[in-house]
């Protein structure tokens, strides 16, 4: 069917769309409706609930919350253990030695709490000023205007078989349409990417760098957790050319946050970062703490690291970035949540005066959220000469409060491989070990992750030959070790060697989308309710 | 002619179950919830049955918390027309939901009532038996077909010897096999109509039934771990170890 005889599709009509109800579109969509109770809101979100595809570590800093809703302490989100001590730890292979806490790690005054759950609380109270907020459908496409600007969203069609034939359940995907569409679809959002390509809206920026954090929560045999640590590593079992590191956040009734976070700019293609952070597990000092629990929940996500040198212009026609999809984060910290709220609530601000997004890039470079990125700016790039240095230079901007006239330029993830035969791996000393879970299914198994088996694959392979060809030649086939959900993988049958797409295991992390050398994967939006059931990431 | 539809808000399918540590049972912190699956089947089927020109109305039911108004409104956005809580905070063991069930329908006067024959959460299989034996009325368990003609419906059953095809007469209680149907997605305009129908909620005072449970549950424990593995080079080695441990 050509376009033009297309049935239209049924269409709502908003003032405001959010897409994705994390941090960042909660908190714009209750400002908006705090300042300008008439004005429509949608927020859409892929999830089948508020919050079961949110992870992150998380320490929070509670400034915008105390902005946005001024008595939660009283009515706290589920899991919100005031911090009470900050550790800062250098590993070896068995050894630990504890080193001053940087500045900006030190969390006094912060909240150790759940995102997923805390996402889970603040929808109710979206809720309550009358935001509709739809979990459980997908944002797969943007519609435009006739003169190119976005006029809103199209609903991913639902019961379509995975060769894109309708099944008996098929429902067509309805069109959300507003004055102004606000993508907080988080890292990596895939209409966002889109967005930022159609509107060249990088075009003065940096090219914008990710990391890749996994998470396991626990519980842990009673006493072990004690509420309110928040401890962090470097070293190994990373090299010193490798960016990461762990964090491990103790929670209340006996349940710690246990994860690590790897550079995506690593250079070695071999390199496998679920294996990073379960040898990290295995060490020692964490065997100790971890040994007779029990994982609770378990997933990925990437991160958004370039900060203030790769923030892509945030405003279109029709439509504003913000939170982790515009790229708000803030990396020394290792903190998001309060700048993508901050962003948010900046963006219902500035739409609850004039319902239109130009505008409000301006008073975003012109805000906080942007003076915090600018301090730190040179940290992340510091450490592309390596952990010493990088930590040195850590150290001079910080002293410096980044007032210092330069700022380092960034690197883009997928160009940072080096070759298979040129790069040699260093020896990282990993060992054998017994701590759950054995391998990546074992770990997808506590991800909860559902995607109907007979649907579109939505993980889009552009060029397959290369797969075959150049990508197994140069790179033996990254993905294959990148994906955290082994959702790759080559296999040998009668169709002859090819690439396997698990697709059904899929965490949306966002990973391979970004990792892969020669971009050639698209990560879109699976059915709608699709993927983790995260509980209490 | 009117239809109930029982439905439960039970852990979602996809949720790996954990015991809470202390064994009083089943951790639902940060857990997703969702309608019991054989209950979203009995609501298709109802909706079908309706959509056929057989019924005029379809009535969800819900026995439990508030949360499960959650449940409800999904209900309603898939197309029920009403929605009755009867509110209970706790574990409703089948008897009891039986109990409130038979209330629901002396008030209700419905001509047919479809449930899911288990709900997923304690896999009891009892509240549809124990309602029809209450009500009085024909029961047609484990449906896969349901075809109505008149006052009477025909079912074919999913038995342990294969299918069964029975005639009961209506009113009568219907529960749900897998096979029966594929329940219908949402569509996303929907769950603004179903803000606006009508949701009542009732307590179990009103319907003068004790929320007391009849059985005492002891402890829940999960069941034990499998040990982990060992490899073995050769068959030798193999059948030593099998040997070691008495199995050969």
């Amino acid at each position: 069917m050509s376009e033009a005889e297309a049935p239209q599709r049924e269409v709502m009509e908003y003032d405001v769309v959010i897409v994705g109800a994390g941090p960042a579109g909660l908190a714009c969509a209750i400002r908006l409706k705090q300042l300008k109770p008439d004005l429509m809101v949608a927020v859409i979100e892929k999830a089948s609930e508020i919050g079961a595809h949110i992870l992150s570590g998380a320490v929070i800093e509670p400034g915008p919350l105390d902005e946005l809703l001024p008595g939660w302490r009283d009515n706290p989100p589920p899991i919100c253990i005031p911090a009470e001590k900050d550790e800062f730890w250098m590993l070896s292979k068995t050894g630990a030695r504890k080193l001053p806490t940087p500045p900006q790690m030190h969390n006094k005054g912060n909240f150790v709490v759940s995102l997923g759950a805390l996402c889970g609380w603040l929808a109710p109270q979206a809720e309550a000023l009358e935001v509709d907020i739809f979990p459980g459908y997908a944002a797969s496409d943007v519609a435009y205007t006739d003169d190119g600007a976005v006029k809103g969203v199209i609903i991913g069609d639902m019961g379509v078989d995975s060769q894109g034939n309708p099944k008996d359940t098929y429902v067509e995907g309805i069109e959300i349409h507003a004055s102004v569409t606000v993508l907080a679809e988080g890292c990596r959002g895939h209409l966002s990417k889109q967005l930022i390509r159609k509107f060249a809206l990088d075009a003065d920026a940096q090219p914008q760098t990710y990391g890749i954090g996994m998470k396991e929560l626990w519980r842990l045999q009673p006493g072990r957790a004690k509420p309110g640590l928040i401890q962090h590593t470097i070293g190994w079992p990373l090299d010193s050319d490798t960016y990461g590191g762990s964090f491990v956040y103790h929670l209340d009734k006996d349940r710690v946050a246990v994860g690590f976070v790897v550079g995506l700019d690593y250079a070695d293609p071999e390199f496998t970062p679920f294996e990073a952070f379960q040898q990290f597990k295995n060490h020692p000092k964490m065997k100790a703490l971890l040994d007779g629990g029990e994982i609770v929940s378990a997933g990925a996500r990437a991160i958004v690291e370039g900060g203030y040198q790769a923030l892509p212009k945030t405003e279109m026609p029709g439509a504003l970035l913000i939170g982790d999809a515009a790229g708000t984060l803030n990396v020394p910290k290792i903190k998001g949540t309060h700048q993508a709220m901050r962003s948010g609530m900046l963006a219902a601000e500035h739409l609850a005066e004039k319902l239109a997004p130009e505008g409000y890039d301006q008073k975003l470079r012109g805000s906080e959220v942007m003076s915090e990125l600018r301090k730190v700016r040179n940290i992340r790039p510091g450490f592309y000469k390596g952990l010493w240095r990088g930590l040195f230079t850590a150290a001079l901007e910080t002293i410096t409060a980044g007032k210092l006239p330069r700022t380092l330029g960034l690197h883009a993830d997928d160009k940072a491989y080096g070759k298979l035969g040129e790069y040699e791996a260093p020896d990282r000393g990993w060992g054998e070990r017994e701590l759950p879970p054995r391998d990546r299914l074992a770990s997808v198994y506590f991800a909860a992750t559902e995607h109907d088996e007979d649907q579109p694959v939505h993980l889009k392979i552009l060029e397959p030959d290369i797969c075959t060809t150049r990508c197994t030649e140069e790179y033996g086939n990254p993905c294959t070790r990148f994906c955290p959900a082994a959702v790759y993988e080559m296999v040998d049958d009668e169709q002859g060697r090819h690439l396997q797409i698990n697709s059904a295991n899929c965490v949306h992390c966002k990973t391979c989308d970004i990792k892969d050398p020669y971009q050639i994967i698209n990560w879109v939006t699976p059915e709608g309710g699709a993927g983790p059931n995260y509980q209490n990431l | 002619m009117k239809i109930l539809v029982g439905i439960k808000r039970v852990v979602d399918y996809n949720v790996r179950i954990r015991i809470l540590p202390d064994g009083s049972g089943v951790d639902t912190d940060g857990v997703k919830m969702s309608i019991n699956p054989f209950d979203e089947i009995a609501l298709e089927e109802a909706l079908r049955i309706k959509e056929a020109g057989n019924a005029e109305e379809v009535v969800v039911v819900s026995i439990g918390s508030d949360a499960c108004q959650q449940q409800l409104r999904t209900g309603l956005a898939m197309g029920a027309d009403r929605a009755i809580q009867v509110q209970v905070d706790g574990p409703v063991q089948p008897l009891t939901a039986a109990r409130a069930l038979l209330k629901v329908v002396e008030k209700e006067q419905p001509g047919l009532v479809i449930l899911g024959k288990q709900a997923i959460d304690d896999d009891n299989n009892q509240t549809g038996q124990m309602l029809s034996a209450l009500w009085g009325r024909p029961q047609a368990t484990f449906a896969s077909k349901v075809e109505l003609a008149g006052e009477t419906a025909t079912v074919t059953r999913e038995v342990d010897s294969g299918l069964e095809v029975i005639e009961v007469d209506l009113p009568a209680v219907i529960t749900t096999d897998l096979r029966l149907n594929e329940p219908r997605f949402v569509k996303l305009p929907d769950i603004m109509k179903a803000k606006r129908k009508p949701l009542d909620t009732l307590t179990m005072d009103e319907l003068g039934v004790s929320a007391e449970n009849d059985i005492q549950v002891g402890h829940h424990a999960p069941p034990p771990q499998r040990q982990r593995g060992i490899m073995v080079e050769d068959a030798q080695q193999l059948v030593d170890a099998l040997k070691e441990r008495g199995l050969l």
